[in-house]
């Protein structure tokens, strides 16, 4: 109901993008393609380069090389505010001596649409948001979240070609965020812009993107859909920044590893002969066994899963291995402290790093 | 019951000598000057109040609004314009740490001083008055507007435009680049961000700011006394007038009158600029 | 802002502000003959009348900030930990100076400084009382932005608990903490102090800015001497303030 007449969503792209700050390389050559419609999260860690590549996109930061395509359009010249991309910023980006309807409005009312016009399609963008009682509210008269999604609607008022998500959660309560992630992505969904989401935190990524970009020290690690990011890994940093990880002994010969007493195959970008295992907590399983290879350690009740931390003895007498498993709290029951463990994988490939 | 209400009396004890002073040093003469103002001969009278009405009385405080009120307007937009230059530089530049420091001590510069700096930059023998004598066989000095409102208004800008850096800077750093940049991102150029953003957010403050820099020229005595030997154009000068004059005895109860109509438009600007500060201190958090 | 307009405005500020300071130097140094001289800078501390003058109004700064400090630093402190329903009131009356303009006090207060000199005399040190009513507002501010940084309530909990009276809290606790904020309380009176002239003249004491009236009329070289002194010196302490305030900031801790 909402997609532009004539106007449909649109192919983004960033090609070869370098951006420095004197020695620091902010960006060192990101090239990425976002297909029409589609949700990309960038996920990293602070400095690794995705909120620069969020505001290249956005015309408020100018690369030092490369370009910045729109439906094949070179925009990396154009100014900031003629790209026509909505942006939703962490926080206080609203204005404060509008009302929220008045703040959905301002884009509208930019490009000269008619004030009776501009008020209700305020309204029905707030609407969309589920905000429509608070229209005439200040912004500071409403709580993070309420704000939050206020500034989406505003975004989202003049259609848009891109939408750009800068940490939009970051600054809001655990409960609310989770709430919102869902609010933004059926927004999303039920709009269909092409959308450009940036955050720090994988669970968010996981949960509401078509793919994710893990970004590392200004670079793309790996671009993926968030199962196979999760189960497939390129790298160590994408195994270990998405997700908790393990790390166990395994040697590999022939694109086989071998690993407490299983046969894996092993994932593309895996070393030859001795290296360490990365096994996810969930692929991992423990039953109670006098001979077993492990001791539990400590629990930690979580809900519906507990995690179990285990050492592993090593045969050959060494440090034991430090290992977190994930597993349903009934079979957890069984489990004493002290007691020792008999363990099992249960993965349908392993990345094996060097040790 | 009355022990409890006893106990927490006690800690009142700590905050007397506070007050005593203050009741001392501050309300009573405050309320000298009040009740005074109705008094003649030792009696209650009307006929100071009335006096307020002269022509020599209206003058000077026609003056004094005129005098205050275009110093808070030019310093207004000048100092404005000095802290919107160095609002955007980083808070340990230098400029900006030297900028301010400056304009801390010009604002408290006492008035003296500051009328002998004018008197010798432009008044008799006066540095530029050389200059521009020995250059353009021209006497600046000739009409004697220094010590008068010209002059008064270009000597009370010196202090007016520190001052209106020092209050209006706060208020200009609170607005957030995250307003800038979405206004950008919603297709606004320079001029609408201005005007439909910038503007509107800071008016209250620039306003205040102007109230605050008006009390200011409206009270003060120190520059004008130096400047101005003798002569009643504004109404501290008229009070001096009214205290040391020697021919006319009872003279000291006129001065009340004019305190007391000093106190009302101060205190009436004052209230003016709460109001202001509390309507922009919404938004600036 | 383009760099170069920047630039620009901030020149033309600085020949606004600094010309009439160098034309004071300037004057202040010239001869009638239309040679230098040093004779006006040196009867600063030669001629009695403004040595008397200059050490009036130094010993007036360090009463006044002693009595400021002896005054409201416990009273806020105080309130602070035992009396916070108090605080608007006084922030309201340490506020009030600013309201009621020093001329009107001073005409005001003719009775009470007839008391005044009674008890303490007629040197112009009696000027203490009024001039810490002066400065009240901007040493409640500078005091105040101070405390609210620390947590003054907990400190003085955990003090308790050790076993501190309450003069102990306040003198041992809580001061040496607010060593920012006292700085700068101290040196903004110390600037108005040096600069006051509408209680100094109408009550007849001979302070610095006072002296520096007089004698314009009789030798304005002199004058204009002892004004630019008093304004470098008092810019010198708000300038040394501003950067230990920037430096001590970055030494904020637990």
């Amino acid at each position: 109901m909402f997609t532009s007449a004539g106007k449909g969503p649109v192919a983004v792209d960033f090609v070869d993008l370098h951006r420095h700050f004197g020695n620091v390389r902010a960006l060192d050559g990101l090239t990425l393609a976002i297909e029409p419609g589609e949700l990309v999260c960038l996920l990293g860690p602070s400095g690794c380069g995705k909120t620069t590549a969020l505001r290249i996109l956005a015309g408020l930061d100018h690369p030092t090389s490369g370009e910045v395509r729109v439906a094949g359009k070179d925009v990396t010249r154009v100014p900031a505010n003629r790209r026509d991309m909505g942006m939703v910023f962490q926080a206080y980006s609203l204005f404060p001596h509008l009302t929220a309807i008045d703040n959905v409005a301002f884009g509208l009312k930019l490009r000269g649409i008619a004030s009776g016009v501009r008020r209700k399609r305020a309204g029905e963008m707030l609407e969309l948001v589920g905000l429509s009682e608070h229209a005439d509210r200040y912004p500071h008269q409403l709580s993070g979240g309420q704000q939050q999604r206020v500034a989406l609607a505003r975004a989202l008022a003049f259609q848009p070609s891109v939408l750009l998500l800068d940490e939009p959660l970051s600054a809001l309560d655990a409960k609310v965020r989770v709430q919102l992630r869902d609010e933004i992505r059926r927004v999303q969904l039920e709009v269909g812009t092409t959308t450009l989401f940036v955050t720090h935190d994988q669970e968010e990524a996981l949960a509401i993107s078509d793919r994710v970009g893990v970004m590392n020290a200004g670079r793309l690690e790996q671009v993926a859909p968030p199962a196979e990011l999760y189960s497939a890994p390129s790298s160590q940093f994408v195994a270990e920044f998405v997700g908790l990880t393990n790390r166990v002994p395994a040697v590999v010969r022939d694109g086989t590893a071998a690993v407490l007493g299983r046969q894996l195959p092993a994932l593309a970008g895996s070393v030859n002969g001795d290296g360490l295992a990365l096994i996810r907590p969930e692929a991992i399983s423990v039953v109670p066994d006098e001979q077993g290879p492990a001791t539990v350690v400590d629990m930690s009740f979580r809900g519906p899963v507990t995690q179990v931390r285990c050492e592993l003895h090593r045969a050959d007498g060494g440090e034991p291995i430090d290992m977190v498993v994930q597993m349903a709290s009934a079979a957890a029951q069984k489990l004493t402290i002290g007691g020792r463990v008999q363990v099992d994988i249960d993965s349908a490939a392993v990345l094996v790093v060097p040790v | 019951m009355p022990m409890r209400r006893a106990r927490s009396l006690v800690p009142l004890v700590g905050v007397l000598p506070f007050f005593a002073y203050l009741l001392l040093f501050l309300l009573i003469p405050t309320v000298v000057v009040i009740v005074g103002a109705f008094q003649e001969n030792g009696s209650f009278s009307l006929s100071n109040i009335h006096a307020l009405t002269n022509a020599a009385t209206v003058d000077a405080l026609r003056s004094s609004v005129v005098l205050s009120a275009s110093t808070a307007v030019i310093g207004g937009l000048l100092g404005a314009l000095l802290a919107a230059v160095i609002a955007s530089a980083p808070e340990t530049s230098l400029v900006r740490r030297a900028v301010l420091a400056l304009s801390g001590s010009l604002a408290q510069t006492g008035g003296v001083s500051l009328a002998f700096a004018w008197m010798a930059t432009i008044g008799l023998g006066g540095t530029l008055t050389t200059m521009v004598q020995n250059a353009l066989s021209i006497d600046i000095t000739a009409s004697g507007w220094l010590y008068e409102m010209p002059g008064l208004i270009l000597v009370y800008c010196y202090f007016q435009i520190p001052l209106m850096v020092i209050v209006f800077l706060p208020a200009l750093d609170g607005l957030r680049p995250q307003w800038r940049e979405a206004a950008q991102t919603l297709g606004a150029n320079r001029f609408q961000y201005f005007t439909q953003v910038a503007i509107p957010l800071l008016l209250p403050a620039f306003l205040g700011s102007l109230l605050l820099l008006f009390a200011n020229a409206f009270a003060a005595y120190a520059t004008a006394a130096a400047l101005v030997s003798q002569g009643s154009s504004i109404l501290p000068l008229m009070i001096r007038a009214a205290l040391t004059s020697e021919v006319v005895l009872g003279q000291q109860h006129l001065a009340y009158a004019i305190a007391l109509e000093m106190i009302v438009v101060v205190a009436l600007i004052m209230g003016a600029y709460a109001w202001l500060l509390r309507r922009s201190s919404r938004w600036m958090r | 802002m383009k760099r170069w307009l920047r630039w620009l405005v901030l020149l033309v500020f600085a020949v606004y502000f600094f010309g009439p300071l160098l034309s004071m130097l300037d004057f202040s140094t010239k001869t009638g003959t239309g040679g230098r001289s040093g004779a006006a800078w040196k009867a600063l501390v030669t001629n009695h009348e403004v040595l008397g003058a200059i050490g009036q109004s130094l010993l007036l700064c360090v009463t006044t900030v002693v009595l400021m400090l002896v005054i409201l630093l416990p009273t806020m402190i105080w309130v602070r930990l035992r009396l916070p329903r108090l605080k608007r009131l006084i922030e309201f009356l340490c506020l009030l100076p600013l309201t009621i303009p020093a001329l009107v006090i001073v005409v005001g207060i003719n009775g009470v400084y007839a008391w005044v000199n009674y008890f303490f005399g007629y040197s112009p040190v009696v000027l203490t009382f009024a001039y810490v009513v002066l400065v009240l507002p901007y040493a409640y501010r500078a005091l105040d932005s101070s405390l609210s940084a620390l947590d003054v309530t907990t400190l003085a909990e955990a003090a308790r608990s050790l076993g501190a009276g309450w003069l102990t809290v306040i003198t041992r606790v809580v001061m040496p903490n607010l060593g920012a904020g006292i700085l700068s309380a101290a040196f903004i009176s110390v600037a108005l102090v040096l600069g006051e002239f509408t209680f100094a003249s109408l009550l007849n004491y001979q302070t610095l800015p006072v002296v520096i009236d007089l004698f314009g009329k009789r030798d304005a070289h002199v004058s204009v001497a002892a004004a630019l002194g008093s304004i470098l010196f008092a810019s010198a302490l708000l300038l040394l303030l501003s950067l230990a305030g920037t430096r001590s900031r970055g030494r904020k801790g637990a």
